[in-house]
């Protein structure tokens, strides 16, 4: 194009001030009003999606923000487009405009009771939103209850990699054991005529025992942390990666030659348990006890033993416990990652949880932001869906992501926010406009 | 009795001699010096007491209790606190949050409230934060407390290690060179902030410097040590006049 080089800066300045424009604009509406927005576009979606999607010549509603269709049919890129703009950006920002105002007045009051209300209130908001997206098609419901497993397992490994500075490659290892624990006891308590022969409980009591069975995994999976964790933690360095490296070897080909449960070919029969809210639950559960872990001052013993082990322990950080607890916990979550995972598949096998998973859950960790909730939760979103939206490219795929994550390591060489706990109080209060009209 | 006692103590790198009968007794309340040129051995008589090493020979006992065989972080949570020499911060943590995780042991919401976030927990974190912020005032720097370490000058630097040192309720406090690498201007400060310690709380405090200064101005008691052996011990003037400390710092005189 023939841009010189002086238009070219006064069109970016351009841009840049549209930008700070749009900013301004949107600066002082709260989360709730964000959330009121979403689900307001998703109840668009709902109703206008479908009749929408045909007007432009798209037989039905695209099922990940336009991006397969993009990616498969290029022709239709300004018809996606259209979709995304007109379904999604363009009902999110005009409601939240519009409503900028109440939802500040809400938040303000809802602060003046205990913030769970306020945060209930917010977290209902989400699954509604969620809830609504995900019914247009079986796909996208599949796609949130994997996304929501992946921060959970994310999040549990950035404890180890991220917080406690330690290298750990067993979390496909764990995530196998909780699968398999999991699997096992449901199907031997709830199903007939599986290998374990008939169902030892009725099936009316599936959905409660569930959780329970959840944490049961959890907690063996836990203790199969100890395998990993008694050798490794003893001193510092590498260690800890190779023998949790060998760890998730040891289980893969474990559970490969272990006829009982399907061996090589996997272990099918699972009970349809783990539905959206269950999965849903289950994550916020995670990130909720996550981030009040690291924000405590018994987590942030974690960060004190990473950056001097020296230090942490005239400070009387008992070391070795601080370490060994916060890898136990680790390996629950991803134990009940594992379980949710091999009952929304309703099938595991031993290949999955091998070195591809592994490049996978530390890709979400490192380009999310170590020592990060909030990085976590990005990490494990953005990479889940861009595995999928980029999934038309075939092979390709593992091309540009891997380019991507060498952009994120060059440019920021912690992730993309690093260093981010939640912050419940402030995520969840009013944004006012300062009454002086000063920033 | 004495709150610190160490007798012949003793130590071997291998087949080196680090330190050799080193005894100790600290009186409640006293402070403490302990001075000789590099190598002497002092840093390691801190690591041996402090429980980074073990010491080959001796006995060492706090206020009573044999601290022999113990790991650093329950001889810390006995009430020995310290400082080291080339700073030791947690170099992604604010200033408040290094003061408050040297109450670590003292913690009584264990991994309930830490999961959970229990009331009891919310009620001890403002505590801690209260006293925290205490300890900040008294050193000085409680304007900085949300800083992180790392953006920090030198000397606010080794005052978030003193704070944090403090606040870990020790009965004796153990600083090495708390001076090191200081400006003029700094080490007055510092040297104020000792004393003030020493005052207000009342503190035992054994000390390594480098810097006859600090060490004349403080303490009430000196060792010299040279090649891991105590060579001469008594008060600022009587080693100030030691033939002995004058050879081993500044050498002999050539006899004409």
């Amino acid at each position: 194009m023939g841009i010189t080089p002086e238009k070219e800066t006064s069109s970016n300045k351009g841009v840049r001030k549209l930008w700070d424009n749009a900013r301004e604009q949107f600066r002082y509406v709260p989360l709730l009003g964000w959330l009121f927005a979403a689900l307001i576009s998703v109840l668009v979606e709902q109703i206008a999606g479908n009749l929408f999607a045909q007007l432009l010549g798209i037989s039905k509603v695209p099922v990940l923000f336009g991006f397969i269709l993009a990616l498969s049919q290029p022709a239709l890129i300004p018809n996606a487009i259209a979709y995304v703009l007109v379904i999604y950006i363009l009902p999110v920002l005009i409601v939240a405009k519009l409503i900028a105002n109440i939802a500040n007045r809400l938040s303000a009051w809802l602060m003046g009771y205990p913030i769970v209300l306020s945060a209930i209130i917010h977290i209902g908001l989400l699954y509604a939103t969620l809830q609504i997206w995900s019914s247009i098609s079986d796909y996208r419901v599949l796609l949130l209850k994997l996304t929501l497993i992946a921060i959970i397992v994310t999040l549990s490994l950035n404890v180890v990699n991220g917080y406690m500075g330690e290298f750990s490659c067993s979390h496909p290892g764990f995530m196998a054991v909780g699968a398999y624990v999991a699997s096992v006891l449901t199907v031997l308590f709830f199903v007939n005529g599986s290998a374990f022969g008939a169902a030892i409980l009725p099936k009316v009591l599936a959905p409660y025992m569930f959780p329970i069975i959840l944490v049961i995994a959890g907690l063996i999976t836990a203790a199969s942390a100890l395998l990993v964790a008694i050798p490794s933690f003893r001193t510092r360095g590498d260690y800890l990666a190779i023998i949790s490296l060998a760890f998730m070897f040891i289980v893969k080909s474990t559970v490969e030659n272990l006829e009982i449960i399907g061996g090589a070919r996997g272990f099918t029969g699972q009970p349809d348990l783990a539905t959206l809210p269950v999965v849903f639950i289950w994550t916020i559960a995670s990130v909720w006890i996550i981030n009040n872990f690291v924000r405590s001052t018994v987590g942030k013993a974690l960060n004190a033993v990473r950056d001097g082990e020296l230090a942490a322990e005239a400070m009387t950080v008992d070391t070795r416990k601080t370490k060994m607890t916060a890898f136990l916990f680790a390996a629950f979550w991803a134990g009940v990652a594992g379980g949710l995972f091999a009952h929304v598949l309703r099938y595991v096998n031993p290949g999955t949880f091998g070195v591809q998973k592994l490049a996978e859950v530390l890709a979400m960790v490192y380009f999310g932001g170590l020592n990060s909730v909030v990085g976590s939760v990005v990490g494990a979103i953005s990479l889940t869906i861009l595995g999928e939206a980029l999934r038309p490219l075939e092979i390709f795929k593992w091309i540009i992501i891997p380019i991507i994550l060498i952009l994120v390591m060059i440019y920021r060489p912690t992730g993309m926010i690093a260093f981010t706990d939640l912050d419940m109080k402030k995520l969840l209060k009013p944004k006012q406009k300062p009454e002086t009209g000063e920033v | 009795m004495a709150l610190l006692d160490v007798k012949n103590m003793t130590h071997y790198f291998g087949g080196l001699r680090a330190v050799h009968d080193f005894n100790l007794a600290i009186e409640q309340g006293q402070i403490r010096g302990l001075i000789g040129p590099n190598g002497a051995g002092k840093t390691t008589i801190f690591n041996l007491i402090t429980g980074i090493y073990t010491p080959t020979e001796g006995e060492i006992t706090l206020d009573g209790q044999n601290l022999i065989g113990l790991k650093p972080n329950e001889i810390a949570s006995r009430g020995l606190g310290r400082t080291f020499q080339n700073l030791r911060l947690w170099r992604h943590m604010n200033v408040l949050d290094h003061v408050k995780l040297a109450r670590y042991s003292k913690i009584a919401y264990g991994l309930t409230g830490a999961f959970f976030g229990t009331p009891k927990r919310y009620k001890e974190e403002e505590e801690i934060e209260s006293k925290s912020l205490d300890l900040l005032e008294l050193v000085g720097i409680r304007h900085l407390a949300d800083q992180i370490v790392t953006n920090l000058p030198y000397g606010a630097q080794r005052r978030v290690e003193l704070a944090r040192a403090l606040a870990t309720d020790p009965k004796i406090l153990f600083l090495d060179e708390p001076t090191a690498g200081m400006n003029p201007e700094e080490l007055l400060d510092m040297l104020k902030i000792i004393r003030k310690v020493h005052e207000e709380i009342g503190l035992t405090i054994f000390l390594i410097e480098h810097r006859m200064k600090v060490v004349m101005d403080l303490c009430e008691q000196i060792q010299t040590l040279v090649f891991g052996e105590v060579i001469a011990e008594g008060t600022p003037d009587e080693i100030r006049t030691n033939p002995q400390v004058i050879e081993a710092y500044l050498g002999k005189e050539v006899e004409a």
